[in-house]
């Protein structure tokens, strides 16, 4: 129960300090779950991502979820699942309760344009990270740069790109396999 | 009680079947902006304003905020439960799945090609949070002046903060206020 809790708080944590979508929560992931607790590994985390971009379900919520229920089957699934969604219920709440023009304040707009900046060098220095576990030979870094590449400018579903790396990796493999 | 069946039923499809990050659910709430009316476009535009600028995913964010405006405190409750139900049942499932074939060589190899992809998809959505951050279209547009393509204050703050991160590697949350605080007393928004 007491590890249940602290999939709960740690959860609560990371949902109440990520500004932005689920990509966004990636560096606190990173700190919180990998560095802190040991709870996953970076890898872990990338397999998450992927597998969380082409399933149903926004990626923050799988992502809690599968980091949950390795710790603790179906209950630690639902703890951090709650956990992560407990502090934007308590918030969102309180500001369309009582804060009818809360986006137009000059300070919100203010503080919001400076961790915007922050949130997209909190996410490059996380690619840089991950980039040392999964970009480790040639085919991997093609893979990594055609991805990018092509997801900024043609704006096709992360589907195609989970799916066609996924496939091209057991190509590879196989073939790799067979040279040896 | 109607409502919060609605409520549920209208999210539980949205995390069913929304694929990707919070803004993947921005076409189902149109849709359901316009099947219904109890809600308008208004309310969504009104809606992300309010996500980009409180802590939280997106996604989780507009099913409390409709849930609310439609059924109160507890309207919030159902459209959250009703979203996260979906992702529960499906990635329990697949988590199942995947620690029975933990170890395969076959599914080894897809994670191998996995990895980079998915590193490559966030370096993706950092880029486009970059240009909405660091890079003013809109004043570019307006004034035809090229040094108003780059927002010069939003470069020097970011370039001091991959400094500042790689050299300390505290806790993201210290970066995110310091930047908040700079954010203001700079007027970055220009307000």
């Amino acid at each position: 129960m007491k590890e249940l809790w602290k999939l709960f708080l740690t959860f609560a944590r990371i949902g109440g300090l990520t500004f932005g979508g689920g990509y966004a929560m990636l560096p606190m992931l990173q700190k919180e779950v990998v560095e802190k607790y040991g709870w996953a590994t970076e890898e872990e985390l990338m397999d998450y991502y992927a597998i969380g971009q082409c399933t149903p379900g926004i990626i923050a919520i799988n992502t809690a979820t599968f980091i949950g229920y390795k710790r603790k089957k179906l209950a630690g699934a639902i703890f951090a699942t709650y956990g992560v969604v407990f502090p934007s219920l308590i918030i969102i709440t309180i500001i369309a309760a009582f804060i009818s023009n809360f986006s137009d304040l000059a300070i919100v707009q203010n503080a919001f344009s400076g961790i915007q900046v922050c949130v997209c060098v909190l996410i490059l220095n996380a690619v840089l990270r991950l980039m040392k576990k999964s970009v480790i030979d040639l085919p991997t870094a093609l893979i990594f740069a055609a991805v990018a590449l092509l997801s900024v400018f043609s704006g096709l579903s992360p589907i195609f790109f989970v799916l066609g790396a996924g496939a091209v990796g057991v190509i590879l493999k196989s073939l790799g396999g067979k040279s040896k | 009680m109607m409502i919060y069946l609605q409520l549920f039923y209208e999210f539980f499809k949205i995390g069913l079947f929304a694929i990707g990050g919070g803004l993947a659910t921005l076409p189902f709430l149109q849709d359901f902006a316009d099947r219904t009316g109890l809600i308008t476009r208004g309310d969504i535009a009104n809606m992300i304003a309010i996500s980009e600028s409180t802590p939280g995913p997106i996604g989780i964010n507009s099913a409390t905020y409709f849930g609310y405006q439609l059924g109160g405190v507890f309207g919030g409750i159902t459209a959250v439960v009703g979203l996260v139900t979906p992702s529960i049942i499906i990635i329990v499932l697949i988590s199942k799945i995947l620690s029975k074939f933990k170890g395969n060589r076959y599914v080894d190899s897809v994670f191998y090609g996995l990895r980079p992809a998915s590193t490559g998809l966030i370096a993706a959505a950092g880029f486009g949070v970059a240009e909405i951050a660091l890079i003013g279209i809109d004043a570019f547009r307006a004034s035809g002046l090229w040094m108003d393509l780059f927002r010069l204050k939003h470069l020097i703050l970011a370039v001091f903060l991959f400094v500042l991160i790689k050299k300390t590697n505290r806790h993201p949350v210290v970066y995110i206020a310091l930047s908040a605080v700079v954010g203001i007393v700079f007027h970055f928004a220009g307000v």
